[in-house]
Protein backbone atom coordinates (compact mmCIF):
# COMPACT_ATOMS: atom_id res chain seq x y z
CA UNK A 1 0.00 0.00 0.00
CA UNK A 2 3.05 2.37 0.50
CA UNK A 3 3.58 2.71 -3.14
CA UNK A 4 0.30 3.10 -4.28
CA UNK A 5 -0.09 5.50 -1.37
CA UNK A 6 2.48 7.31 -2.41
CA UNK A 7 1.33 8.06 -6.18
CA UNK A 8 -2.29 8.61 -4.83
CA UNK A 9 -1.09 10.92 -2.51
CA UNK A 10 1.01 12.60 -5.48
CA UNK A 11 -1.87 13.02 -7.67
CA UNK A 12 -4.45 14.23 -5.24
CA UNK A 13 -1.74 17.05 -3.87
CA UNK A 14 -1.34 17.95 -7.88
CA UNK A 15 -5.22 18.18 -8.11
CA UNK A 16 -5.85 20.16 -5.22
CA UNK A 17 -2.94 21.66 -3.68
CA UNK A 18 -4.05 19.31 -0.70
CA UNK A 19 -0.75 18.04 1.06
CA UNK A 20 -1.04 13.82 2.15
CA UNK A 21 0.95 13.77 5.31
CA UNK A 22 1.29 9.28 5.64
CA UNK A 23 2.03 7.45 7.96
CA UNK A 24 2.54 3.46 7.53
CA UNK A 25 2.08 0.74 10.28
CA UNK A 26 -0.09 -1.92 11.07
CA UNK A 27 -3.93 -1.68 11.17
CA UNK A 28 -3.59 -3.25 15.05
CA UNK A 29 -1.54 -0.49 16.40
CA UNK A 30 -3.15 2.57 14.65
CA UNK A 31 -6.66 1.05 15.83
CA UNK A 32 -5.15 1.26 19.55
CA UNK A 33 -3.72 4.40 19.08
CA UNK A 34 -6.67 5.83 17.21
CA UNK A 35 -9.01 4.55 20.30
CA UNK A 36 -6.51 6.65 22.31
CA UNK A 37 -7.10 9.81 20.81
CA UNK A 38 -4.04 10.01 17.74
CA UNK A 39 -4.62 12.67 15.87
CA UNK A 40 -5.11 11.26 12.43
CA UNK A 41 -7.83 12.49 9.17
CA UNK A 42 -8.46 9.24 7.56
CA UNK A 43 -8.05 5.41 7.92
CA UNK A 44 -7.05 3.01 4.97
CA UNK A 45 -6.94 -0.85 6.46
CA UNK A 46 -5.95 -3.98 4.93
CA UNK A 47 -8.51 -5.44 7.22
CA UNK A 48 -11.77 -4.09 6.42
CA UNK A 49 -12.84 -4.84 10.12
CA UNK A 50 -10.62 -2.66 12.08
CA UNK A 51 -12.28 0.76 9.89
CA UNK A 52 -15.94 -1.19 10.81
CA UNK A 53 -15.06 -1.31 14.72
CA UNK A 54 -13.98 2.22 15.37
CA UNK A 55 -17.52 3.05 13.20
CA UNK A 56 -19.03 0.86 15.95
CA UNK A 57 -17.01 2.60 18.68
CA UNK A 58 -18.41 6.25 17.29
CA UNK A 59 -15.12 7.07 16.46
CA UNK A 60 -16.00 7.22 12.91
CA UNK A 61 -17.53 10.18 10.39
CA UNK A 62 -20.56 8.25 10.41
CA UNK A 63 -21.30 7.08 6.29
CA UNK A 64 -17.51 7.87 5.14
CA UNK A 65 -16.53 3.65 5.45
CA UNK A 66 -15.45 2.77 2.20
CA UNK A 67 -13.97 -0.33 0.81
CA UNK A 68 -11.23 0.83 -1.50
CA UNK A 69 -10.02 -2.38 -2.67
CA UNK A 70 -9.73 -6.32 -2.59
CA UNK A 71 -6.55 -7.21 -1.89
CA UNK A 72 -5.03 -10.30 -3.91
CA UNK A 73 -2.42 -12.97 -2.51
CA UNK A 74 0.84 -14.77 -4.95
CA UNK A 75 2.80 -16.88 -4.21
CA UNK A 76 6.33 -15.87 -4.93
CA UNK A 77 10.22 -17.10 -5.09
CA UNK A 78 13.42 -15.80 -5.93
CA UNK A 79 14.26 -15.80 -9.78
CA UNK A 80 16.84 -18.31 -9.44
CA UNK A 81 14.59 -21.03 -7.07
CA UNK A 82 15.01 -24.53 -8.20
CA UNK A 83 10.97 -24.85 -8.88
CA UNK A 84 9.35 -23.00 -11.85
CA UNK A 85 6.47 -21.65 -9.41
CA UNK A 86 4.71 -19.62 -12.74
CA UNK A 87 4.30 -23.54 -14.11
CA UNK A 88 4.16 -25.30 -10.85
CA UNK A 89 1.22 -23.27 -8.64
CA UNK A 90 0.62 -25.00 -5.23
CA UNK A 91 3.22 -27.88 -5.42
CA UNK A 92 6.20 -25.27 -5.63
CA UNK A 93 5.55 -25.25 -1.74
CA UNK A 94 5.66 -28.86 -1.28
CA UNK A 95 9.17 -29.65 -2.95
CA UNK A 96 12.15 -30.26 -0.76
CA UNK A 97 13.93 -27.11 -2.04
CA UNK A 98 11.91 -25.27 -0.41
CA UNK A 99 11.99 -25.40 3.29
CA UNK A 100 10.74 -22.29 5.16
CA UNK A 101 7.65 -20.52 3.28
CA UNK A 102 6.92 -17.00 4.78
CA UNK A 103 3.57 -15.80 5.19
CA UNK A 104 1.86 -12.99 7.66
CA UNK A 105 1.23 -13.61 11.12
CA UNK A 106 -2.80 -15.46 10.42
CA UNK A 107 -3.93 -14.00 13.66
CA UNK A 108 -3.41 -10.47 13.06
CA UNK A 109 -2.64 -10.10 9.48
CA UNK A 110 -5.77 -10.36 6.78
CA UNK A 111 -2.85 -11.08 4.29
CA UNK A 112 -1.97 -13.93 6.24
CA UNK A 113 -5.59 -15.27 6.94
CA UNK A 114 -6.04 -15.41 3.70
CA UNK A 115 -2.68 -17.58 3.00
CA UNK A 116 -3.88 -20.27 5.69
CA UNK A 117 -7.02 -20.19 4.07
CA UNK A 118 -6.17 -20.91 0.87
CA UNK A 119 -3.64 -23.46 1.56
CA UNK A 120 -6.36 -25.14 3.57
CA UNK A 121 -8.45 -25.15 0.65
CA UNK A 122 -5.71 -26.39 -1.82
CA UNK A 123 -5.31 -29.26 0.62
CA UNK A 124 -1.63 -28.62 1.63
CA UNK A 125 -2.17 -26.72 4.88
CA UNK A 126 -1.54 -30.23 7.34
CA UNK A 127 1.85 -30.95 4.36
CA UNK A 128 3.63 -27.26 4.62
CA UNK A 129 2.47 -26.09 7.81
CA UNK A 130 5.44 -27.16 9.56
CA UNK A 131 7.89 -25.24 7.07
CA UNK A 132 5.81 -21.67 7.77
CA UNK A 133 7.56 -18.91 9.35
CA UNK A 134 5.71 -16.04 10.17
CA UNK A 135 6.35 -12.14 9.53
CA UNK A 136 4.76 -9.70 11.84
CA UNK A 137 2.80 -8.01 8.57
CA UNK A 138 3.00 -8.80 4.72
CA UNK A 139 6.26 -6.46 4.24
CA UNK A 140 8.32 -8.25 6.80
CA UNK A 141 6.78 -12.05 5.00
CA UNK A 142 8.14 -10.83 1.71
CA UNK A 143 11.75 -9.54 3.57
CA UNK A 144 12.04 -12.97 4.76
CA UNK A 145 12.06 -14.51 1.18
CA UNK A 146 13.85 -11.65 -0.49
CA UNK A 147 16.41 -11.59 2.00
CA UNK A 148 16.62 -16.15 1.18
CA UNK A 149 16.33 -17.26 4.55
CA UNK A 150 12.96 -18.24 3.42
CA UNK A 151 12.88 -20.15 0.12
CA UNK A 152 9.02 -18.74 -0.50
CA UNK A 153 6.61 -16.95 0.74
CA UNK A 154 2.70 -15.84 0.03
CA UNK A 155 2.52 -12.09 -0.35
CA UNK A 156 0.23 -9.35 -1.07
CA UNK A 157 0.17 -8.49 -5.00
CA UNK A 158 1.14 -5.54 -4.32
CA UNK A 159 4.29 -6.37 -3.05
CA UNK A 160 5.67 -8.49 -5.92
CA UNK A 161 4.66 -6.09 -8.86
CA UNK A 162 6.98 -3.37 -6.55
CA UNK A 163 10.36 -2.53 -8.28
CA UNK A 164 12.15 -4.61 -5.43
CA UNK A 165 10.01 -8.01 -6.25
CA UNK A 166 9.29 -7.54 -9.83
CA UNK A 167 11.99 -9.65 -10.88
CA UNK A 168 11.00 -12.88 -8.87
CA UNK A 169 8.56 -15.42 -9.59
CA UNK A 170 4.89 -15.33 -8.84
CA UNK A 171 1.96 -17.13 -9.60
CA UNK A 172 -1.43 -15.74 -8.04
CA UNK A 173 -3.77 -17.74 -6.01
CA UNK A 174 -6.91 -17.83 -7.17
CA UNK A 175 -9.17 -15.40 -5.68
CA UNK A 176 -11.80 -18.01 -4.46
CA UNK A 177 -9.05 -20.01 -2.52
CA UNK A 178 -10.03 -17.54 0.25
CA UNK A 179 -12.90 -15.10 1.56
CA UNK A 180 -11.71 -12.11 -0.09
CA UNK A 181 -9.38 -9.34 1.46
CA UNK A 182 -11.15 -6.52 2.05
CA UNK A 183 -9.60 -3.33 2.82
CA UNK A 184 -11.44 -0.31 4.33
CA UNK A 185 -10.96 3.36 4.54
CA UNK A 186 -12.87 5.83 6.70
CA UNK A 187 -12.73 9.29 8.45
CA UNK A 188 -12.25 10.20 11.96
CA UNK A 189 -14.38 12.03 13.33
CA UNK A 190 -12.22 13.93 15.24
CA UNK A 191 -10.51 14.91 12.24
CA UNK A 192 -9.00 18.70 11.66
CA UNK A 193 -8.59 18.61 7.98
CA UNK A 194 -12.20 16.76 7.47
CA UNK A 195 -12.67 18.35 4.85
CA UNK A 196 -9.69 17.35 2.92
CA UNK A 197 -9.43 13.72 3.75
CA UNK A 198 -13.67 13.61 2.37
CA UNK A 199 -11.37 15.47 -0.84
CA UNK A 200 -9.20 12.38 -0.70
CA UNK A 201 -11.64 9.83 0.03
CA UNK A 202 -13.31 10.84 -3.07
CA UNK A 203 -10.13 11.19 -5.10
CA UNK A 204 -9.31 7.53 -3.86
CA UNK A 205 -13.08 6.23 -5.35
CA UNK A 206 -12.73 8.20 -8.76
CA UNK A 207 -11.02 6.41 -11.78
CA UNK A 208 -7.81 7.96 -11.80
CA UNK A 209 -7.46 7.20 -7.97
CA UNK A 210 -8.83 3.19 -8.72
CA UNK A 211 -6.55 3.08 -11.85
CA UNK A 212 -3.71 3.76 -9.76
CA UNK A 213 -4.40 1.08 -6.86
CA UNK A 214 -4.95 -1.05 -9.97
CA UNK A 215 -1.46 -0.86 -11.21
CA UNK A 216 0.07 -1.58 -7.89
CA UNK A 217 -2.32 -4.93 -8.12
CA UNK A 218 -5.13 -4.17 -6.25
CA UNK A 219 -8.73 -5.35 -7.32
CA UNK A 220 -11.90 -4.08 -7.24
CA UNK A 221 -15.21 -5.46 -5.53
CA UNK A 222 -17.27 -5.55 -8.27
CA UNK A 223 -14.66 -7.03 -10.24
CA UNK A 224 -13.73 -10.07 -7.79
CA UNK A 225 -17.61 -10.79 -7.40
CA UNK A 226 -17.68 -10.92 -11.47
CA UNK A 227 -15.00 -13.49 -11.55
CA UNK A 228 -16.13 -15.64 -8.90
CA UNK A 229 -20.00 -15.74 -11.10
CA UNK A 230 -17.60 -17.38 -14.02
CA UNK B 1 3.45 -18.74 29.74
CA UNK B 2 5.57 -20.86 26.70
CA UNK B 3 6.84 -17.80 25.05
CA UNK B 4 7.83 -16.33 28.81
CA UNK B 5 9.85 -19.69 29.69
CA UNK B 6 11.38 -19.49 26.09
CA UNK B 7 12.64 -15.88 26.86
CA UNK B 8 14.03 -16.97 30.20
CA UNK B 9 15.77 -19.60 28.37
CA UNK B 10 16.78 -16.90 25.38
CA UNK B 11 18.06 -14.70 28.14
CA UNK B 12 19.77 -17.25 30.41
CA UNK B 13 21.61 -18.93 27.49
CA UNK B 14 22.87 -15.37 26.43
CA UNK B 15 23.63 -14.10 29.55
CA UNK B 16 25.97 -17.60 30.11
CA UNK B 17 27.54 -17.31 26.68
CA UNK B 18 28.34 -13.18 27.18
CA UNK B 19 30.12 -13.71 30.68
CA UNK B 20 32.41 -16.47 28.85
CA UNK B 21 32.98 -14.32 25.76
CA UNK B 22 32.77 -10.70 27.54
CA UNK B 23 35.49 -11.64 30.17
CA UNK B 24 38.43 -12.16 27.86
CA UNK B 25 37.26 -8.55 26.05
CA UNK B 26 37.00 -6.82 29.36
CA UNK B 27 39.95 -7.93 30.74
CA UNK B 28 42.05 -7.04 27.41
CA UNK B 29 39.73 -3.59 26.68
CA UNK B 30 40.53 -3.12 30.87
CA UNK B 31 44.25 -3.47 30.64
CA UNK B 32 45.66 -3.31 27.21
CA UNK B 33 47.68 -0.37 26.43
CA UNK B 34 47.03 -0.45 22.50
CA UNK B 35 46.74 3.48 21.06
CA UNK B 36 43.81 2.25 18.90
CA UNK B 37 41.65 0.65 21.42
CA UNK B 38 39.22 3.16 21.54
CA UNK B 39 38.30 2.06 17.82
CA UNK B 40 37.33 -1.41 19.57
CA UNK B 41 35.47 0.43 22.82
CA UNK B 42 33.16 1.81 19.87
CA UNK B 43 32.50 -1.31 18.17
CA UNK B 44 31.36 -3.15 21.47
CA UNK B 45 29.10 -0.25 22.44
CA UNK B 46 27.57 -0.16 18.76
CA UNK B 47 24.52 -1.84 19.96
CA UNK B 48 23.53 0.59 22.80
CA UNK B 49 23.08 3.29 19.83
CA UNK B 50 21.79 1.29 16.65
CA UNK B 51 18.04 0.93 16.51
CA UNK B 52 17.12 -2.70 16.95
CA UNK B 53 15.60 -2.59 13.25
CA UNK B 54 19.56 -2.41 11.83
CA UNK B 55 20.76 -4.80 14.09
CA UNK B 56 17.85 -7.12 13.50
CA UNK B 57 18.28 -6.34 9.50
CA UNK B 58 22.20 -6.95 9.20
CA UNK B 59 21.55 -10.19 11.03
CA UNK B 60 18.44 -10.88 8.98
CA UNK B 61 21.41 -10.78 5.93
CA UNK B 62 24.23 -12.18 7.30
CA UNK B 63 22.27 -15.34 8.03
CA UNK B 64 20.56 -15.61 4.59
CA UNK B 65 22.23 -18.05 2.33
CA UNK B 66 24.37 -15.07 1.02
CA UNK B 67 25.38 -13.92 3.67
CA UNK B 68 28.57 -15.13 5.48
CA UNK B 69 26.97 -16.60 8.75
CA UNK B 70 24.55 -18.07 6.44
CA UNK B 71 26.83 -19.99 4.55
CA UNK B 72 28.88 -20.94 7.42
CA UNK B 73 26.22 -22.35 9.33
CA UNK B 74 24.85 -24.37 6.12
CA UNK B 75 27.79 -25.63 5.74
CA UNK B 76 28.32 -26.82 9.16
CA UNK B 77 24.56 -27.84 10.22
CA UNK B 78 22.81 -28.31 6.85
CA UNK B 79 20.69 -25.52 7.74
CA UNK B 80 19.89 -21.85 7.84
CA UNK B 81 20.16 -20.29 11.19
CA UNK B 82 17.18 -17.80 11.02
CA UNK B 83 13.72 -18.67 12.15
CA UNK B 84 15.73 -21.22 14.85
CA UNK B 85 16.60 -20.88 18.05
CA UNK B 86 20.40 -20.96 17.73
CA UNK B 87 19.91 -17.49 15.38
CA UNK B 88 18.23 -16.07 18.18
CA UNK B 89 20.75 -16.72 20.74
CA UNK B 90 23.43 -15.26 18.29
CA UNK B 91 21.67 -12.22 17.66
CA UNK B 92 20.76 -11.83 21.08
CA UNK B 93 24.39 -12.38 21.85
CA UNK B 94 25.30 -9.04 19.83
CA UNK B 95 22.62 -6.90 20.51
CA UNK B 96 23.52 -7.71 24.42
CA UNK B 97 27.14 -7.43 24.38
CA UNK B 98 27.43 -4.01 25.69
CA UNK B 99 25.52 -4.66 28.20
CA UNK B 100 27.57 -7.82 29.89
CA UNK B 101 31.24 -6.09 28.81
CA UNK B 102 31.27 -2.30 30.24
CA UNK B 103 30.04 -3.38 33.90
CA UNK B 104 33.22 -6.56 33.59
CA UNK B 105 35.56 -3.35 32.12
CA UNK B 106 34.36 -0.84 34.87
CA UNK B 107 35.11 -3.10 37.69
CA UNK B 108 38.31 -4.91 36.30
CA UNK B 109 39.63 -1.30 35.85
CA UNK B 110 38.57 -0.13 39.63
CA UNK B 111 40.59 -2.88 40.81
CA UNK B 112 43.68 -1.21 42.91
CA UNK B 113 46.94 -1.72 40.22
CA UNK B 114 49.00 -2.23 43.50
CA UNK B 115 47.22 -5.22 44.30
CA UNK B 116 48.35 -6.41 41.09
CA UNK B 117 52.00 -5.64 40.96
CA UNK B 118 51.54 -7.42 44.12
CA UNK B 119 50.43 -9.94 42.51
CA UNK B 120 52.85 -10.02 40.29
CA UNK B 121 56.02 -9.60 42.29
CA UNK B 122 55.05 -12.48 44.78
CA UNK B 123 55.30 -14.31 41.48
CA UNK B 124 51.89 -14.98 40.40
CA UNK B 125 51.44 -15.09 36.39
CA UNK B 126 48.87 -13.26 34.65
CA UNK B 127 46.03 -16.37 34.58
CA UNK B 128 46.71 -16.63 38.53
CA UNK B 129 46.29 -13.09 39.32
CA UNK B 130 42.92 -12.84 37.15
CA UNK B 131 41.40 -15.83 39.15
CA UNK B 132 42.37 -15.36 42.59
CA UNK B 133 42.64 -11.05 42.58
CA UNK B 134 40.87 -9.38 39.91
CA UNK B 135 37.96 -11.68 39.78
CA UNK B 136 37.09 -11.58 43.10
CA UNK B 137 37.41 -7.92 43.25
CA UNK B 138 35.02 -7.61 40.53
CA UNK B 139 32.42 -10.14 41.68
CA UNK B 140 29.99 -7.23 41.65
CA UNK B 141 30.52 -6.26 38.13
CA UNK B 142 30.44 -9.99 36.97
CA UNK B 143 26.82 -10.12 38.73
CA UNK B 144 25.58 -6.76 37.03
CA UNK B 145 26.96 -7.81 33.46
CA UNK B 146 25.29 -10.94 33.79
CA UNK B 147 22.01 -9.53 35.19
CA UNK B 148 22.12 -6.80 32.84
CA UNK B 149 22.68 -9.10 29.96
CA UNK B 150 19.76 -11.47 31.30
CA UNK B 151 17.07 -9.22 31.32
CA UNK B 152 17.81 -7.35 28.17
CA UNK B 153 17.88 -10.14 26.25
CA UNK B 154 14.36 -10.77 28.17
CA UNK B 155 13.54 -7.54 26.87
CA UNK B 156 14.33 -7.73 23.54
CA UNK B 157 11.89 -7.05 20.96
CA UNK B 158 13.21 -5.68 17.44
CA UNK B 159 15.81 -8.11 16.77
CA UNK B 160 13.41 -10.72 17.89
CA UNK B 161 11.22 -9.55 15.02
CA UNK B 162 13.61 -9.45 12.78
CA UNK B 163 15.05 -12.87 12.72
CA UNK B 164 12.62 -14.92 14.34
CA UNK B 165 9.56 -15.93 12.29
CA UNK B 166 7.29 -15.88 15.43
CA UNK B 167 7.45 -19.95 15.65
CA UNK B 168 5.77 -21.08 18.96
CA UNK B 169 7.75 -22.51 21.29
CA UNK B 170 10.98 -21.84 19.27
CA UNK B 171 11.64 -18.03 17.95
CA UNK B 172 8.38 -16.15 19.64
CA UNK B 173 9.60 -14.52 22.97
CA UNK B 174 7.29 -12.87 25.66
CA UNK B 175 7.58 -9.77 24.41
CA UNK B 176 6.66 -10.69 20.75
CA UNK B 177 3.80 -12.60 22.42
CA UNK B 178 2.57 -9.56 23.92
CA UNK B 179 2.83 -8.10 20.38
CA UNK B 180 0.97 -9.98 19.20
CA UNK B 181 -2.02 -10.01 21.68
CA UNK B 182 -2.05 -6.40 21.18
CA UNK B 183 -2.64 -6.20 17.65
CA UNK B 184 -4.97 -9.05 17.96
CA UNK B 185 -6.63 -6.31 20.17
CA UNK B 186 -6.36 -9.04 23.16
CA UNK B 187 -5.93 -6.15 25.50
CA UNK B 188 -6.58 -8.21 28.79
CA UNK B 189 -4.12 -11.01 27.67
CA UNK B 190 -1.60 -8.64 26.69
CA UNK B 191 -1.94 -7.00 29.83
CA UNK B 192 -1.74 -9.88 32.32
CA UNK B 193 1.67 -10.95 30.43
CA UNK B 194 3.41 -7.51 30.17
CA UNK B 195 2.79 -7.26 33.88
CA UNK B 196 4.81 -10.35 34.38
CA UNK B 197 7.43 -9.11 32.75
CA UNK B 198 7.27 -6.05 34.40
CA UNK B 199 7.68 -7.43 37.82
CA UNK B 200 10.44 -9.97 36.67
CA UNK B 201 12.17 -7.04 35.38
CA UNK B 202 12.32 -5.09 38.48
CA UNK B 203 13.00 -8.17 40.25
CA UNK B 204 16.06 -8.43 38.30
CA UNK B 205 17.14 -4.87 38.16
CA UNK B 206 16.52 -5.10 41.78
CA UNK B 207 19.15 -7.31 42.34
CA UNK B 208 22.06 -5.30 40.19
CA UNK B 209 21.23 -2.14 42.54
CA UNK B 210 21.26 -4.35 45.58
CA UNK B 211 24.40 -5.43 44.70
CA UNK B 212 26.24 -2.35 43.60
CA UNK B 213 25.02 -0.84 47.02
CA UNK B 214 26.33 -3.45 48.52
CA UNK B 215 22.76 -4.43 50.65
CA UNK B 216 24.85 -7.90 50.83
CA UNK B 217 28.16 -7.85 51.58
CA UNK B 218 29.33 -11.57 51.38
CA UNK B 219 32.71 -10.18 49.79
CA UNK B 220 33.93 -7.30 52.19
CA UNK B 221 36.50 -6.30 50.44
CA UNK B 222 37.63 -2.74 51.14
Amino acid sequence: MKLAMGELSEKFEKQTGNKVNATFGSSGNFFSQMQNGAPFDLFFSADIEYPRKLQAAGLAEPGTLYEYAIGRIVIWTPADAKVDVAKQGWKTLLDASIEKIAIANPEHAPYGRAAVAALQKAGIYEAVKAKLVYGENISQAAQFVQSGNAQAGIVAMSLAVSPAMRHGKRWEIPAQMHSPIEQGAIVLKDAKNKDAALAFLEFVKSADGRTTLMKYGFEFPERTKKEEKR
Amino acid sequence: MEALWLSMKLAGCVAAILLVIGMPVAYWLAYSNWRLKFLLESVVALPLVLPPTVLGFYALVAMGPRGPLGKLWFALFGHGLAFTFGGLILASVLYSFPFAVQPLIASFEGVDRRLLDASAVLGAGGARTFWRVILPLSLPGVVTAAVLSFAHTLGEFGVVLMVGGNLAGVTRTVSIDIYDHVQSLEYGEANRMALVLLAISFAVLSVVYAVNRRVWTPWTAK
